[in-house]
């Protein structure tokens, strides 16, 4: 297989990665790395630099999206920030020096709990809230558009959803991903903020996260041009289309199909890691 | 009269973030698929080595490694230009963010931007880590 056909298939697979990474929730990211290094035997550390670059664009082209409907919370985005932004450069530091076989196990963990956090039922707080005094004082109270006119929350427990973020960017640094599933406890749980506010606002911090990490995969040679292409280009336009479908498609079989493949593939990267063989 | 006043900025603010990020992300595509032609044209022959890891070459890791490969027309390095917009549209989002909190008089988030747009720039500068 030459050049060309390799990055046909790559592109081909990160198509359908971004179309399935986007209509589960379960981002391109986390699915396209166990296609690469365990069906195309690339290397763990170009996977997930490749990874880490189609993340930032999926998040970028996503928030220029949501960014406008007036969900996301630009505050609390921006302070949860300096959480995820310390996690991912400590996370891309870590990568370097652990073995790949680690990466491969912890990888694997984080794919089935993500799997398993994406087909659990979300549970919106309702009725109203009390003013967090933390939250209050970092400006953090906010409203969000809905069809009954604004609707007001207030964020609660900042100090657990920073340290949960501080976790979500050591993953993703670590292991090239969005985190999404983490970032999603730490808002809708310790937070308790709004789903729609909640999604669209760590899909906003994605990009800053990642690129926190870029900075590192660049330099120490994990982002290979001739892979990253394909990848970048093709979890793009997949997850394009899949967030266009995403409204006309009843997702629940997907999700318990798809949850059931993942949980497959997770148990492949955890036992080639544990065998030595990534 | 002020609450007024704040959201219309947090509107313009919002609206210039979404333009941003979006020509960036369009842009970077566009370099990459530009510097993929180049590059499968004179590569594409050749035979994929990904299997082993040895590293991004050392003149393809660095923002003044990549220019120079640029400026000779290098298809790989013209995909790591497209790749540096892409990863610099989230930082140039940031740095837009700490003028609108600025132009907004709210200090307490210039700050808190600030430290995030520091972390950034310091692992951008990564190559001393």
């Amino acid at each position: 297989m030459n050049i060309i056909e390799f990055s046909l298939l790559v592109w081909v697979s990160s198509v359908l990665a971004g179309f399935l990474g986007s209509l589960t929730g379960l981002g391109g990211g986390i699915i396209i790395t166990p296609v690469l290094t365990l069906a195309l035997g690339v290397d763990i550390r170009y996977a997930i630099g490749a990874s880490l670059v189609s993340v930032i664009a999926t998040s970028s082209g996503a928030a220029a999206a949501y960014v406008r409907e007036g969900f996301s919370n630009i505050r609390i985005g921006m302070f949860l920030e300096i959480a995820t932004t310390l996690g991912a450069l400590g996370g891309a530091l870590l990568a370097t020096k652990m073995p790949t076989s680690a990466i491969s196990i912890i990888f694997g963990l984080a794919l089935l709990y993500s799997a398993y956090a994406s087909s659990r039922p979300r549970h919106e707080h309702v009725g109203d809230c009390q003013p967090n005094p933390l939250a209050t004082r970092l400006k953090m109270n906010s409203v969000y558009p809905s069809n009954d006119g604004p609707v007001g929350y207030c964020p609660q427990a900042v100090p657990a959803g920073f340290s949960l973020m501080f976790g979500a960017g050591v993953l993703s640094g670590l292991l090239g991903i969005g985190s999404g599933a983490v970032k999603v406890i730490a808002m809708d749980q310790a937070m308790r903020l709004p789903f729609k506010v909640s999604t669209t606002t760590s899909n906003f911090m994605i990009g800053v996260t990642a690129a926190a990490s870029a900075g590192v995969y660049l330099s120490r040679g994990y982002i290979n041009p001739g892979l990253a292409m394909p990848v970048m280009l093709g979890v793009v336009s997949g997850s394009l289309v899949g967030a266009r479908v995403l409204a006309e498609v009843k997702t629940k079989w997907l999700r318990v199909v798809f949850g059931v493949v993942i949980a497959v593939v997770a148990f492949e990267m955890i036992y080639h890691g544990l065998t030595g063989r990534l | 009269m002020a609450g007024q006043t704040r959201r219309w900025t947090d509107q313009v603010l919002e609206d210039w973030i979404g333009n941003l990020l979006r020509a960036g992300v369009t842009l970077s595509a566009a370099v990459v698929l530009f510097g993929a032609c180049v590059y499968l044209v004179r590569h594409g022959h050749e035979l994929p080595h990904y299997r082993v890891f040895a590293g991004t070459p050392e003149d393809l890791r660095s923002v003044s490694g990549i220019w120079k490969n640029v400026l000779a027309l290098k298809g790989q390095a013209i995909i790591q230009l497209g790749l540096l917009i892409l990863i610099a549209t989230p930082v140039a989002r940031v740095a837009f963010s700490v003028v609108a909190f600025a132009i907004q008089r709210d200090r307490l988030y210039v700050f808190v931007t600030l430290i995030v747009l520091a972390i950034l720039s310091y692992s951008l500068m990564g190559s001393h880590l």
